[in-house]
């Protein structure tokens, strides 16, 4: 079935195809590159130096060590300090502050008795987004400064220092969790249109009649059109994880190989589907344009990458099942940030595998060479 | 004759659809012979050719090629023949010795007479000076020769050449007919469509295909014979059978056959 002759016949043909065409070389090499460097700097959740108030009522010592912890917590300037709550109205108004953290007069009290001491955050909502995240920081504030001050007990109250601890991404930096994840997204894209051209081409051009009229095969044509693509993969999955560590200053924790026999499981997988398109559209044009639509929205949208997937409509959660790049990026983040092994990713690289025979037998089906 | 055809069809058939490329059509191609077959644009020629170099599942019928059945072995046959179609189809954005080598590739050519061929093949087909160039900038003439030898490489009994020479100069045109010869010669069975009637004269015996039909099947010196009109000779009046000329046969068998298809 499958002739090593015939089999590396058409590698090397793909090879030099890929090699004189301005296009794919652009697309194999510069894209992916290219997004992961735009992408990585244009996309970040990090919100750094929010202006702030405090009313703080209280006066009390331990008001005082939680005002200097949304101080020293780095994501916020107090930029004025007020007595009353009407008064930060004007400031939220003119938009000079994001929030306003208001500590009631009972604050020391409520604490030392072992109540709880609710404070009060008023947001700008208007940027939805960056309010949702002041508030998560303010409440990480809160909340380790009110342990601590806790824990201190009665013996008198420490400085607190605000401090967020967040497993896996210390410095909370959300670059962190967005270039594995980019790396994995962009590989969806790309791969799948790198091989959405090979076999569109050779119906454009004709030349498919003639490889009919050979012995070649349907396997030996497939897989000697995808082993070249499976190298550019790999490659570019290299280059972005050394862009993600050099550029970007993510940690690389992981096991290097784990990702590259994960990421040939993916690549295999993606470039199936990209040739099933290319096969069933038989337009180079057609099947770039679909490829780009059925990969891109998906794995940026539904993967879990920009948003998170236990915050979706249920209809939406179950449509996620069904994008490989929701399971890849679990690897990518897995082994950059956490240094997960195969213990851990064994479910993953289970599914990467079936994402893979299904990329194959879909490019499989639909891949006739005879002309009818 | 000779102990077994290279090419057998009875009565093939082929439909797209509802409408019938080709009708029942029968005949055998003899080993070693360059067998023409012609007829208007829309006779079915590509059709049964493609039928024939197992490209296209025939609708009914049977048929042979170098002993294969074009319904179950085209694997076999594929080995077995060498095939240029109608529209030049080998990689512009190869050079030429790509074309060769990956085509040698796909053929099972042997890695030890790789060179031979190859050299063969560029020496035939007049490239060997221009073996680095991309073969989307040679002239067609040139594009058809090579296409001609990359179907060749592996040495197959039995070619089909679809219109191996439409649209090619006068010159390149005999150039091209003399490597069929040398082929023909060394013992290829050539099976050539053409559109042109003095290339019809130097084959060995003619198919006439109407409509999907086959109308005609003879040596031409036969097709002629048989088709001996009356002229009217001008000054003394008298009656003389004369021998009209090839395209004369084939524009009274097309029009007793109806008459070509009109797409
Ligand atoms: N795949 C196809 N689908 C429908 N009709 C076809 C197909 N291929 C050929 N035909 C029709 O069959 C007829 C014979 O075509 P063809 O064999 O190419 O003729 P020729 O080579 O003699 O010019 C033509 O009318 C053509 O339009
Ligand atoms: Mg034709």
């Amino acid at each position: 079935m499958l002739n090593v002759m015939r089999l590396r016949a058409v590698a090397r043909k793909e090879i030099l195809q890929i090699r004189r065409d301005v296009r794919s070389l652009a697309l194999a090499f510069l894209l992916p590159a290219l997004l992961l460097v735009l992408f990585g700097y244009a996309i970040t959740w990090d919100v750094r130096d929010i202006r702030m108030a405090v009313v703080d009522m209280d006066g009390s010592a331990p008001s005082r060590a939680l005002r200097d912890a949304f101080r020293s917590s780095g994501y916020f300037t107090v930029v004025a300090e007020r007595e009353r709550t009407a008064e930060v109205d004007g400031l939220l108004d003119r938009g000079s502050i994001r929030i306003a953290l208001v500590i009631p007069p009972d604050f020391a009290e409520a604490l030392n008795g072992g109540r709880a001491a609710p404070v009060q955050a008023i947001v700008d909502g208007s940027d939805a987004n960056t309010a949702g995240i002041a508030l998560a920081y303010a409440q990480a504030v809160v909340q380790t400064t009110s342990s601590r001050l806790r824990l201190a007990g009665a013996a008198g109250w420490p400085a607190a220092s605000a401090e967020c601890r967040v497993w896996y991404n210390e410095q909370l930096s959300s670059r962190n969790m967005i270039v594995p994840g980019l790396i994995a997204v962009i590989m969806m894209i790309i791969a799948a249109m790198l091989t959405s051209l090979t076999i569109a081409r050779e119906w454009e051009r004709g030349t498919m009649e003639q490889l009919a009229a050979t012995p070649v095969t349907r396997a030996e044509l497939i897989l000697g059109k995808l082993l070249p693509y499976l190298a550019i993969g790999l490659v570019d999955v290299a280059v972005s994880s050394i862009l993600g560590v050099l550029v970007f200053g993510v940690p690389f924790r992981g096991n290097l190989l784990l990702l590259a026999g994960l990421s040939v499981f993916f690549l295999i997988g993606a470039l199936g589907f990209g040739m099933f398109i290319s096969a069933v559209t038989r337009s180079q044009v057609l099947a770039t344009q679909l490829a780009m639509v059925a990969t891109f929205l998906p794995a940026f949208l539904l993967s879990g990458f920009m948003f998170s997937i236990d915050g979706m409509p249920p209809a939406l959660r179950i449509v996620t099942y069904l994008i490989p790049a929701r399971y890849f990026l679990v690897v990518t983040r897995g082994i950059f940030l956490k240094g997960v092994g195969v213990p851990e990713l064994y479910g993953q690289g289970l599914l990467m595998v079936a994402f893979a025979i299904a990329g194959l037998a879909l490019a499989w089906k639909a891949f006739r060479k005879d002309l009818e | 004759m000779s102990p077994k055809p290279a090419v057998r069809i009875e009565r093939l058939s082929k439909s797209f659809g509802a409408f019938r490329a080709v009708e029942d059509v029968s005949f055998e191609v003899h080993p070693g012979e360059v067998f023409g077959f012609l007829g208007p644009n829309g006779a079915g020629k590509t059709t049964t050719i493609k039928i024939l170099a197992g490209l296209l599942r025939p609708t009914s019928g049977r048929g042979e090629v170098a002993g294969f059945d074009v319904m179950r072995e085209t694997r076999e046959i594929k080995r077995r023949i060498g095939y240029m179609s109608q529209l030049f189809s080998l990689y512009a954005d190869l050079t030429v010795e790509e074309n060769i080598s990956f085509f040698a590739g796909l053929y099972g050519v042997a890695s030890e007479r790789r060179a031979a061929r190859r050299d063969w093949v560029l020496s035939m087909a007049g490239l060997g000076e221009h073996r680095r160039r991309l073969t989307g900038e040679l002239s067609l003439g040139w594009k058809q020769r090579l296409a001609l030898g990359c179907a060749v490489l592996h040495e197959p009994p039995i070619l089909f050449l679809d219109e191996p020479t439409s649209g090619v100069d006068p010159i390149s045109r005999r150039n091209f007919w003399d490597l069929i010869y040398s082929l023909a010669d060394a013992g290829t069975t050539v099976f050539v469509t053409t559109h042109y009637m003095e290339e019809a004269e130097y084959c060995n015996r003619l198919a006439l295909m109407n409509r999907g039909r086959l109308i005609a099947l003879d040596t031409p010196a036969g097709l002629r014979a048989a088709h001996r009109e009356p002229i009217l000779e001008g000054r003394e009046n008298r009656l003389e059978m004369v021998e009209p000329s090839l395209e004369d046969v084939f524009i009274s068998l097309v029009r007793d056959a109806g008459g070509a298809r009109e797409d």
